[in-house]
């Protein structure tokens, strides 16, 4: 008997390809996975960032990962209608997010959304003192702080 | 009320796709590098956007999204003149930038509490997006605010520029009312109030003055709700298109 939790454990091998130490599950993209009685998966994916040009490849994956696991027919969608936020992201994510020196993104409350942008954690000594040098970094996920303590420059994968 | 809802929807994807490709045109061109990669990335959002409304309104028995971005004249667009105006200076891109923020700000809060759930559901997510945009616009302006005296004439000569055309993005339409019985959204008058109280603000932290609409100070730049742009929108529309032409997977 195929469970969800069976294709979630597949899915691990998908990784974000801008973020190689984190899987899509991690990440929280994974919506809703169906199995319907004709041997058939149906994963619904949620995007993270709208303008990310990774979430297209990804969906791609995981359908390769599927049918090379025996699954037909496969198919993976994209929902647009749930935003995703960056609570979602795993512990094991955030664990991923820093072995590839990202600084994780703040927990906060959804409900307000009320949070700093401004405030960041180092990943290189564990500061709270740092400051925001760039609300825009190398890619849609991520925002650039200094640490005014290493006075290290480093990336954060922004709460959003 | 489909077409109501139909024509808010393009107004929307309309206003982003033109800003987005507007500022992508500072990419390799802004006064550092930081802010080509600021103007890069808030572009491409903006374009993400633009193509999650459009796939909306193919939802609702449109064209495909590439139909309806790609292969338009500008008679058929909807977006307001304010976002088709070439990128000029750096002042005014920066400014237009943070007016238009603000407003698409204003108006995605007012629909997330709107009655139509899908587009209330996208406006709460884009939100998040948002955040960042108009965190870089408000620093910007208030840093060159601030700055020489010379940064500060040419930012307020630009605030003066672009403010009449912003008044254009709250241009009501024959639709208008009917997306309000519905309870979709505000007057649009209600929207352009809210926007100045908090454009106001920011404002008054700076040496800058908002022009005030008093006595005929500020002529909205109308008519790009109903079709009717500048001689500026169809030259951008026809790049867009050949692109698109040579490459329909690359467009977006
Ligand atoms: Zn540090």
């Amino acid at each position: 008997m195929v469970t969800e939790a069976h294709i979630r454990n597949l899915l691990r091998v998908v990784k974000d390809p801008e973020i190689p130490t984190v899987s899509l599950v991690d990440m929280g993209v994974v919506h809703r996975i169906d199995l319907p009685a004709n041997g058939g998966v149906h994963v619904e994916l949620i995007p993270t960032f709208s303008g990310c040009p990774a979430m297209s490849v990804m969906a791609l994956e995981v359908e390769q990962v599927l049918r090379k696991a025996g699954f037909a027919p496969v198919t993976v969608a994209m929902n647009k209608q749930v935003a995703w936020h960056s609570n979602m992201i795993s512990e094991e994510g955030r664990k991923g997010l820093l072995e590839h020196g990202l600084s994780p993104p703040p927990h906060y409350d959804p409900n307000t959304q009320d949070y700093a942008l401004e405030a960041a954690t180092c990943p290189h000594c564990g500061s709270t003192r740092t400051v925001l040098k760039n609300p825009f970094g190398p890619t849609l996920c991520r925002a650039i702080h200094q640490c005014l303590d290493c006075q290290e420059t480093f990336e954060q994968f922004k709460p959003v | 009320m489909q077409e109501a809802l139909k024509s808010l929807l393009l107004s929307l994807a309309d206003d982003l796709l033109v800003i987005g490709h507007r500022n992508s045109e500072w990419t390799g061109m802004g006064p550092v590098l930081e802010e080509d990669i600021a103007f890069a990335s808030m572009a491409q959002d903006k374009i993400g956007h633009a193509l999650a409304f459009y796939e909306l309104l193919h939802s609702l028995g449109e064209p495909e999204p590439d139909i309806l971005a790609f292969t338009r004249q500008a008679a058929d667009f909807r977006s307001c003149q304010l976002v088709e105006y070439p990128i000029g200076e750096y002042d005014f891109s920066l400014v237009r930038h943070f007016l238009f923020d603000y407003a698409y700000t204003t108006r995605l809060e007012a629909l997330k509490s709107g009655s139509y759930a899908p587009l209330a559901a996208l406006s709460e997510r884009f939100l998040r997006e948002l955040k960042y945009h108009t965190l870089h616009a408000r620093t910007w302006v208030a840093q060159l605010g601030n700055a020489t005296e010379e940064a500060r004439l040419r930012m307020q000569s630009a605030l003066n520029e672009a403010l009449p055309m912003a008044y254009g993005i709250f241009e009501e339409t024959p639709h208008t009312a009917g997306l309000v019985a519905e309870g979709i959204q505000p007057h649009e008058q209600e929207l352009r109030d809210r926007w100045l109280a908090g454009i106001s603000a920011l404002i008054a932290g700076t040496p800058l003055k908002l022009p005030q609409p008093t006595a005929g100070d500020i002529r909205p730049y109308l008519g790009g709700r109903q079709g009717r742009h500048s001689e500026h929108l169809q030259p951008l529309l026809t790049e867009m298109t050949e692109v698109f032409a040579i490459d329909p997977a690359a467009a977006w």
